[in-house]
């Protein structure tokens, strides 16, 4: 025992790992500094990025946001930027020419857009869906104003036309085939007979009217807006649509799905938007106004439908057709097994494509500005033909590149939200 | 087994959508001739419809410094809008009875030919295949451009004939640049193009020294200086090497809506020959001048009946908008900031080359 010289009888307290172990360092050491290649290359990138916002944040940080022109900007510092045109436009930029009294209508349509598309994204709101049913309604009715009963008897008459559907099928033992003639001839006869009627008397004993907005009204964000959400909410179903009638047996069917989706992808969407701008007034009969914005949604729907259709076929693709076979052993219907077997999984593999169609379907709403739709891009031009603004390039395509890509970045975000969610790792 | 299924179902799927079809399709007709029974309406005279309408349809373009724009307020101003302005003042004694709508050069000519406006007024340079081939009847001239060149004033020079062997940036594709490579040829000159795709461009390439000068209408040229850190540096040389004139226009086939866009232009033009301002109009009413009291509806002639417009329609337009002078003062004149000089565009009695027929 007395061998022993010493004994330590107390732990060594825990000193720091040496300087060049410690956190920040070895970061630094282990990802910027691990050998001379990638040495080199860190400082070559930091010298990159130096030399883009050398200029560029001394230019954004002391920009002047108080002159009234051009003109004043350019005698207080020439050098910097000139925000004083966000300043002084910015409505136009966010609404157009939309009244000013009358802001309160788009913001309220953007806000109940989140509540309206928050039972199709987040299962627990799932009950609220009737809501993302009206929703399109009470948009319509309240960026366009006029009066609420035109918009009330079109889901009047959705509404009673199901009625008349399932009180035939269920009540009445009508064949489906009968129902459904039933129910399309009802909704014909509805228009015909009694939504003018209908529309007329409750004009006349509750009259909820709203400011009516023409569509030469609309313009910059609220117009993108508008075009956008449009076309994805509605190109979403239509492309689910085309993608199954295209791997549909039916010839007829797939030989149409092909024909619409071959079409339409080959055309670039500035010739279709001419078309919708410039052809159809030729087409229709003249005097007739056919809404130029609804023209414009109608266009960039059924374009970016056919890009939908390819990315959720990619989807169905990937699927094993075992769960196709497993779902016919179960008993269930060619739509049920859809719903419950096939589109579940179709669509989750299908997330980053189906967003990448819609950001890129948003972004190119900015193309609406050659067929005169004054989208933020087209106001710029606008905003330039003002001589007091005459000359005024970066400052407005760096805000509007701003907001489109918080709007860009909000969407990819959200996505990848939900490929975390839905991740099931067993694919 | 499972193949009956799978051929089953789809096969019922076939049924519904055959049903489907024959119903859209339906759907569709109806719509067809629901649009077809109320298009039938519009067959009167266009300024009838105007006039039943309550508001002029014109057509302007996206944003040209000058001739149209909207200010900070959103309002429609400039050169063309006031034109437009002037019609509907002396059709409906009202110059914001107007319903601007934007027309990008690409769709302009299809949106006066289909109805979606009724004039345009939109900076359009008459030219013979546009009257002709394109089926429409310009109404005069509003303003006599042309295109000019800006240069540097270190670089020294004074006139275009001094340009040659200079670099020059031009906008590819139009008639600009045609009229350059005609311009220096016809001169004995030679040049170095520089192309660009629009005067944004050409400017940022003229300022950055890539080119000696460049080139476009000389009315935009006017604008741009203004603007420009130091527009003292830069000089819009005095040569103007291309003829475009600019004026409103209508369709083909509806004279007498022609003659009231033609004759309120007119009346602008002579009402600043006759010295008559918005700001004086009301003192004429006692003018030994017969042509003014025809003009302004003040004496017992009614001569706008003759177009169906109201007696004192010119006098509405004036006093509203103002005369030809007052208008290019406010949007091309010293007051508008563009600072463009009277020039050709002035009247016959002051140097100019305006000169309107007689109002008899």
């Amino acid at each position: 025992m007395s061998n022993i010289s010493f004994v330590r009888e107390k732990e060594i307290p825990q000193s720091p790992p040496p300087i060049t172990e410690s956190n920040a360092i070895r970061w630094v050491r282990q990802n910027l500094f691990s050998g001379w290649l990638n040495s080199l290359l860190t400082i070559l990138s930091v010298y990159f990025i130096y030399v883009c916002l050398r200029d560029f944040i001394p230019w954004a940080y002391g920009g002047i946001w108080t002159a009234n022109s051009i003109r004043e900007c350019l005698d207080i510092n020439p050098d910097v930027a000139c925000f004083s045109v966000i300043g002084a436009r910015w409505r136009q930029l966010l609404f157009g020419f939309y009244p000013t009294e009358e802001y309160w209508r788009p913001i309220l349509t953007f806000v109940l857009l989140f509540i309206s598309i928050a039972p199709v994204l987040i299962p627990r709101f799932a009950r609220f869906f009737w809501f993302s049913l009206i929703y399109p309604g009470i948009a319509v009715w309240l960026l366009w104003g006029g009066s609420i009963w035109p918009v009330f008897s079109i889901y009047l008459a959705i509404s009673l036309t199901g009625l008349v559907f399932f009180l035939a099928k269920n009540k009445f033992k009508l064949s489906s085939g009968f129902s459904f003639t039933a129910a399309i001839l009802f909704f014909f006869l509805y228009f015909i007979f009694i939504a003018g009627p209908f529309i007329a008397l409750f004009k006349y004993i509750l009259p909820i009217n709203l400011v009516l907005i023409e569509s030469l009204q609309f313009g910059g964000f609220l117009l993108s807006m508008i075009v956008g959400f449009s076309g994805i909410a509605a190109s979403f179903p239509i492309g689910i649509l085309l993608a199954l009638g295209r791997q549909s047996d039916l010839p007829l069917v797939k030989m149409i799905c092909v024909g619409f989706i071959e079409f339409i992808r080959g055309v670039p969407l500035i010739t279709l938007l001419f078309v919708a701008s410039v052809l159809l007034n030729y087409f229709l009969p003249p005097g007739t106004s056919f809404d130029i914005i609804i023209r414009v949604i109608i266009m960039v729907t059924i374009f970016s439908a056919a890009y939908m259709a390819e990315v959720i076929r990619g989807g169905l693709a990937a699927l094993p057709v075992g769960q196709h076979e497993a779902s016919a052993a179960l008993g269930l219907s060619y739509w049920q097994s859809q719903r419950l077997i096939i589109m579940p999984q179709a669509l989750k593999i299908s997330i980053p494509g189906i967003v990448n169609t819609f950001i890129g379907l948003f972004k190119d709403t900015t193309l609406v500005s050659i067929i005169s739709l004054l989208d933020p891009v087209g106001l710029a031009s606008l905003i330039r033909a003002d001589q007091k603004w005459n000359g005024i390039y970066w400052e407005l395509y760096v805000a509007i590149g701003l907001m489109f890509f918080i709007c860009c970045f909000g969407m990819s975000q959200y996505s990848q939200y939900l490929e975390r969610k839905l991740k099931t790792d067993n694919s | 087994m499972i193949l009956t299924i799978m051929v089953g179902t789809p096969a019922r799927c076939w049924e519904g959508f055959y049903k489907e079809v024959i119903m859209k399709k339906s759907l569709f007709l109806s719509v067809a001739a629901i649009v077809g029974l109320t298009a039938g309406v519009a067959a009167a005279g266009t300024l009838d419809d105007t006039i039943a309408r309550g508001h002029v349809k014109c057509g302007v373009s996206t944003g040209s410094p000058g001739f149209s724009g909207v200010d900070d307020s959103g309002k429609n101003v400039g050169f063309d809008v006031d034109y437009c302005r002037a019609l509907a003042a002396a059709i409906f004694n009202d110059p914001m009875a107007v319903k601007f709508t934007p027309l990008s050069s690409s769709v302009r000519f299809t949106a006066l030919a289909s109805g979606e406006v009724d004039i345009l007024a939109r900076n359009t340079t008459w030219t013979y295949s546009r009257d002709t081939d394109l089926k429409q009847t310009f109404l005069g001239v509003t303003y006599y451009d042309g295109q000019g060149f800006m240069a540097k004033t270190s670089l020294g020079v004074s006139s275009t004939l001094e340009l040659d062997g200079a670099t020059i940036c031009i906008q590819v594709g139009t008639t600009t640049e045609l009229n350059l490579a005609d311009y220096f040829k016809a001169n004995g000159m030679s040049y170095e193009p520089l192309p660009t795709s629009d005067n944004a461009e050409s400017k940022q390439q003229y300022l950055a020294g890539a080119c000696d000068a460049y080139t476009t209408d000389a009315s935009a040229l006017h604008g741009t200086r203004i603007n420009m850190e130091n527009p003292s540096d830069h000089i819009v040389l005095p040569e103007i090497v291309s003829k475009e004139p600019l004026g409103p226009l209508v369709r083909h086939g509806d004279d007498e809506w022609a003659d009231v866009g033609r004759w309120v232009l007119n009346a602008l033009v002579i009402a600043e020959e006759k010295g008559i301002t918005s700001a004086n109009i009301d003192s004429f009413s006692d003018t030994k001048d017969a042509e003014i009291h025809r003009l302004l509806g003040t004496g017992d002639d009614d001569m706008m009946a003759m177009m169906g417009m109201p007696k004192d329609g010119m006098y509405n337009a004036i006093k509203h908008v103002g005369n030809y002078g007052e208008i290019f003062e406010r949007n091309l004149g010293a007051s508008s900031g563009i600072n463009i000089e009277r020039g050709v565009n002035n009247s016959w009695t002051n140097g100019g080359i305006l000169y309107s027929p007689p109002f008899r």
